[in-house]
């Protein structure tokens, strides 16, 4: 393959997507009929004092049957953000990568970083462009959330599969379990959290959903497989541990055992 | 009825290298040196936002100087290749011998076949994951592409800084003796270098995926202890 070089005035700029599609690699829309893929399903992000928290667990279904365990679907985006999705898991995960990619693209030709708010436009493209996927049956709804370094705080991003974007204030949830997470979280929820405060928050919300919803898994501690967790701050992302999530679910199971 | 004049070959190809080198021996130079750790690449670039240096790749990172609209054309024309590369193969597919290769085909035909040649030296410079395992190709104007091992120079007065730099280097110096090394080299003997008058990044091992890392004017201040 020949090295992309362009006229300045035939140059595709700092869009990844657009120099896919400039060179002929980019995506086709296909008839997927009916096809069986696997599904992505619960995750949530909070707000708390310090940024963000975001939260997804590990499973992936294909109908009645797990076809994963360990399935990553909260995911950093950026050094400053991160992207959960639930939905079908072969078009999210390829969104997920795009995106990334899109973001340091970005970030390498322009010099600079894109914008919370631009990364979060970004993602909306994306989301629009599966749109004729998700008439089928593809569905992909992320849910984008990081910490704004210009405004100083932690934002959230919620999206529909037209690409409608919607800011949310406090959290948000989507997936097949979203119901029961999200309740758990509203009733939970306090302005300015602290960070062990809202990991636990998060958990229990995911907990609850995988109570309630054979599609969410619940804390696996036999394989040793926990939800993904992550806090974004002024600082960066941060995974929380596997350690640290197996004490947190301990207690959950204890107040559990205890009602 | 006129003739064209005949030029010989020999002659327009000496013409076009000389246009060329006059062109980047204007600018300002640029030294890549090991270190321990890595590669540490330092210019003098008065300018803290116009970039000689930067970040093609996970390890590979991209410096040029001479004309900076050109050598700008080519870095973003690198960053294309290396993630469209990364996208379609795999992350570890993506080498700097390739990018090294698709530049020096973009160089040799602007020299041999537009109406002037590409004013600029680049380099691209990779690390390995083994402390020795590092590649630095240095490219010219007409294609040249060298591959070069402990330092790489490039800019006008290459020859002398690189003399001054082969006296100073030894294989186990860290990063501090490395920029301290290649300022000393770039300022010579009647100049000395400060931090605001540097541009200075590293291609560190110890920096996760993104090996590429910026040092600041406060960092290359501490490190010169000026």
């Amino acid at each position: 393959m020949a090295m992309p070089f362009f006229k300045p005035g035939d140059d595709p700029g700092s869009s990844f997507p657009d120099l896919l599609r400039r060179i002929g690699m980019g995506s086709e829309s296909v008839d997927m009929g009916d096809v069986a893929v696997p599904h992505a399903t619960t995750c949530v992000a909070m707000r708390y004092a310090d940024g963000v928290v975001m939260a997804g667990d590990r499973r992936a279904t294909s109908g009645n049957l797990i076809s994963h365990r360990g399935m990553e679907k909260v995911v950093q985006a950026d050094h400053f953000s991160g992207v959960a999705i639930a939905g079908a898991a072969g078009p999210a995960m390829e969104m997920i990568k795009l995106f990334q990619l899109q973001l340091e693209h970005y970030e390498k030709v322009e010099g600079s970083f894109l914008s919370l708010e631009g990364k979060a436009n970004q993602l909306s493209m994306m989301v629009r462009g599966n749109l004729p996927a998700a008439m089928q049956g593809m569905v992909v709804v992320p849910i984008f959330a990081g910490y704004d370094v210009r405004r100083k705080t932690g934002r959230l991003f919620t999206y529909d599969v037209t690409g409608g974007r919607y800011e949310e204030q406090d959290y948000v949830a989507t997936g097949s379990g979203s119901l029961h997470a999200g309740t758990v979280i509203k009733i939970g929820y306090r302005e300015a959290m602290t960070s062990d405060d809202a990991i636990a928050l998060a958990c229990k919300g995911l907990w609850e959903a995988a109570d309630a919803d054979s599609a969410t898994g619940g804390p696996d501690a036999l394989r040793g497989i926990y939800p993904i967790v992550a806090t974004i701050t002024s600082a960066g992302w941060q995974r929380v541990t596997d350690d640290h999530l197996a004490t947190v679910f301990e207690e959950i199971a204890m107040e559990v055992r205890a009602r | 009825m006129t003739m064209p004049y005949y030029v010989a070959p020999e002659q327009v190809m000496k013409d076009r290298a000389d246009y060329a080198r006059k062109g980047i021996a204007r600018g300002r130079a640029m030294v890549a040196v090991r270190y321990s750790e890595g590669v540490a690449l330092v210019a003098e670039n008065p300018s803290n936002t116009l970039r000689k240096i930067s970040e093609i790749y996970d390890r590979i990172a991209f410096a040029g100087v001479g004309k900076y609209n050109e050598f700008d054309q080519l870095r973003v024309a690198g960053v294309r290749a290396a993630d469209l590369k990364g996208y379609q193969y795999s992350r570890d597919d993506v080498d700097a011998r390739g990018l090294a290769n698709q530049y020096a085909q973009i160089l040799g035909q602007v020299f041999t076949h537009e109406m002037k040649p590409m004013e600029v030296e680049i380099l691209v410079a990779e690390i390995g994951y083994g402390s020795d395992d590092y590649q630095l190709f240095h490219i010219l104007y007409d294609g040249t592409v060298m591959d070069e091992r402990r330092f790489s120079v490039l800019g006008g007065d290459a020859e002398a800084i690189a003399g001054r730099l082969n006296e100073s280097y030894t294989d186990t110096m860290s990063l501090a003796e490395a920029v301290t090394a290649g300022t000393a080299a770039l300022g010579g003997t009647d100049r000395t270098l400060g931090s605001e008058d540097l541009e200075a990044a590293v291609l560190d091992r110890s920096s996760g995926r993104r090996c590429f890392k910026r040092l600041t004017d406060a960092e290359v201040a501490e490190i010169l202890g000026r």
